[in-house]
């Protein structure tokens, strides 16, 4: 499996779209969470979101929540489009027959492509850490604020809630690639679901159907949600709502993230290699 | 005391369902150590599918696979010495085919200096540092087999190696293939080129519609030659001839007589039309026809090069 996972991680280190994903991530991070709300400080609330929030928002205190805001929407997004292309490009470019003739099982291949989205998922949360971190201290240096960091456990905690999370859309991504055998319509599908439906969800149907309200509870996007919120992420951020209590959505969470490697794995292990 | 030598592939009653449509059927296939063995079959015979069942890419229907002696399931154990190249090469585009092969070998469990190997064997390690979606056609394919080559294969199954190789890229091929035979590797190919499985096989095993019609020797496939004779009055020399040689031993062919006899006999029976009258316009020792015997065994199915 270690060789596999090695393997998988050349893979994967070698793939230029991969950096673009982790770059976009960490620059629409820093956009949104410090350089627009800093820009609306300096010149008056514009209107945008996030442009009225105030100076503490943006200070080192508040970095875990700034570096886990954008993890419900489009960190999330960006995540299951890594996991797609980590398992969906085996289809598109037929290389599954390639790999496994060189002997590895289904389990230990797509066991080790799990494992790279776990780490990849782990670099793209310390990179969005760090970047939040640079971003608190630039606005504190520049208003000559206070660096008062949160307590390293809370930052850890952060990390792993911000790992959770993205490896969880990395997973739901690795089984759509896997289900549909490709890479074009998990993305296109999985983007719609987050980007859209889990929005319109939320603010249409939920306060006029209340079983909507309930479902949401159970549902990944509004627990990954929670999670932001609980952490600190600004509440007026898109996906970021304290629907339910950070232990509720850790475990729903945590269960999504089993239950995608499970149904991936089943999926892998069933079909044929066409 | 001596290993006894286990045999490269046998597969017993194999069979593959693809809903409705019955891919392959009951095959029961058995491939020698040492020999180039030559699956041939027309376009959609079944030739793929049996091979990706061979390397669990496929799971059968019912029916079991050895190989080198060890069942095939889904562990993949059986393919530890076991070299593939199915339905042409299929890489990471945008990794070099030096970084190609070390994903593989990683997945292998082979070491470095192994790819270096394998890279020169199939004679690219110029261009190992090139991107694969630069490489042509050719390079690709030999790339295919240099992965192919990773584990030092006891037994190399290859699908359509030839596959969209120019000329001299398929003798190239050929002549690899038959290097590492000679080198003690038994070798599992398909194709539907006849030529090809002529050239380099030693036993061939013909499928068709999913079954398996006949596994022989590629000399005891195409069966004897014939005499051929043209003659005038063309009655009189078919009479002569089936009252020397019997009527099981005279064959007409169009305006010509084929005879079942030794190539050495043709002066006597040249001899003998002639003091009969008869007058011979053309004797000649006619090999049997590979294609002709494939188009019979197959139903005559003529999308056979």
């Amino acid at each position: 499996m270690l060789t596999s996972i090695r393997a998988e991680l050349i893979k994967q280190t070698r793939r230029p779209a991969n950096w673009l994903l982790l770059a976009i991530a960490a620059v629409l991070t820093l956009t949104f969470a410090y350089a627009i709300p800093y820009a609306g400080l300096s010149s008056g609330p514009s209107g945008a979101p996030g442009s009225g929030r105030g100076l503490p928002s943006m200070l080192p205190e508040a970095f875990v929540g700034n570096a886990l805001g954008g993890v419900p929407i489009f960190v999330g997004a960006l995540a299951l489009v890594f996991g797609v292309l980590v398992a969906g490009s085996e289809y598109g470019f037929q290389t599954w027959k390639t790999v496994l003739a060189q002997r590895p099982s289904r389990f230990t291949a797509y066991g080790s492509k799990l494992a790279v989205v776990a780490i990849a998922n782990l670099i793209g949360v310390l990179t969005l850490f760090a970047a939040a971190a640079g971003g608190s201290a630039a606005v504190a240096a520049l208003e000559g604020a206070p660096m008062n960091w949160p307590s390293a456990g809370d930052i850890v905690l952060g990390m792993g809630v911000g790992w959770l999370v993205m490896t969880m859309w990395g997973a739901c991504g690795a089984l759509l690639g896997i289900a549909f055998r490709s890479v074009a319509l998990p993305i296109g599908l999985g983007l719609v679901w987050m980007l859209a439906i889990q929005n319109l969800l939320a603010s249409i149907a939920a306060p006029a159907l209340e079983f909507v309200g309930e479902l949401q509870k159970v549902l990944p996007g509004p627990n990954t949600g929670a999670l932001a919120a609980a952490m600190g992420a600004a509440s007026e951020t898109p996906g970021v709502d304290a629907l339910v209590g950070s232990g509720h959505a850790t475990i729903v969470v945590a269960g999504y993230l089993v239950a995608f490697c499970a149904l991936g794995g089943w999926l892998m292990h069933r079909r044929d290699i066409l | 005391m001596t290993t006894p030598v286990k045999t490269p592939v046998k597969t017993t009653a194999l069979t593959k369902r693809f809903g409705g449509t019955l891919a392959v059927d009951g095959v029961d296939l058995e491939v020698r150590a040492g020999e180039v063995y030559g699956f041939l079959g027309p376009n959609g015979a079944g030739k793929t599918t049996t091979l990706r069942m061979l390397l669990g890419l496929i799971r059968p229907t019912s029916g079991t696979v050895t190989l080198l002696g060890e069942a095939q399931d889904k562990s993949n154990k059986g393919l530890r010495k076991v070299g593939a190249l199915i339905e042409g090469p299929a890489f990471y585009p945008y990794l070099s085919g030096l970084d190609n092969l070390r994903v593989l070998a990683g997945h292998a469990g082979v070491d470095r200096a192994r790819v270096d190997a394998v890279l020169d064997t199939v004679d690219l390690a110029d261009r190992a540092r090139d991107k694969y979606a630069t490489y042509s056609l050719g390079m690709k394919q030999r790339l295919g087999l240099a992965a192919a080559l990773l584990k030092k294969p006891e037994l190399l199954i290859l699908d359509e190696p030839t596959n969209g190789l120019d000329p001299a890229g398929m003798a190239d091929m050929r002549v690899t293939i038959r290097k590492l035979a000679a080198d003690g590797c038994t070798v599992l190919l398909s194709s539907h080129l006849l030529a090809e499985v002529e050239q380099i096989c030693d036993r061939v095993g013909v499928i068709d519609h999913g079954r398996l019609i006949t596994e022989t020797a590629v000399a005891d496939l195409r069966g004897e030659g014939r005499l051929r004779v043209l003659a005038r009055p063309f009655d009189r020399a078919r009479d002569l001839l089936t009252e020397l040689l019997g009527a099981g031993a005279v064959h007409v062919e169009a305006d010509a007589l084929e005879l079942d006899v030794d190539a050495a006999d043709a002066s006597g029976i040249n001899a003998g039309l002639v003091g009969h009258g008869v007058s011979v316009s053309e004797l000649r020792w006619r090999e049997p026809d590979l294609e002709q015997v494939f188009l019979e065994l197959t139903g005559g199915v003529s999308h056979v090069d």
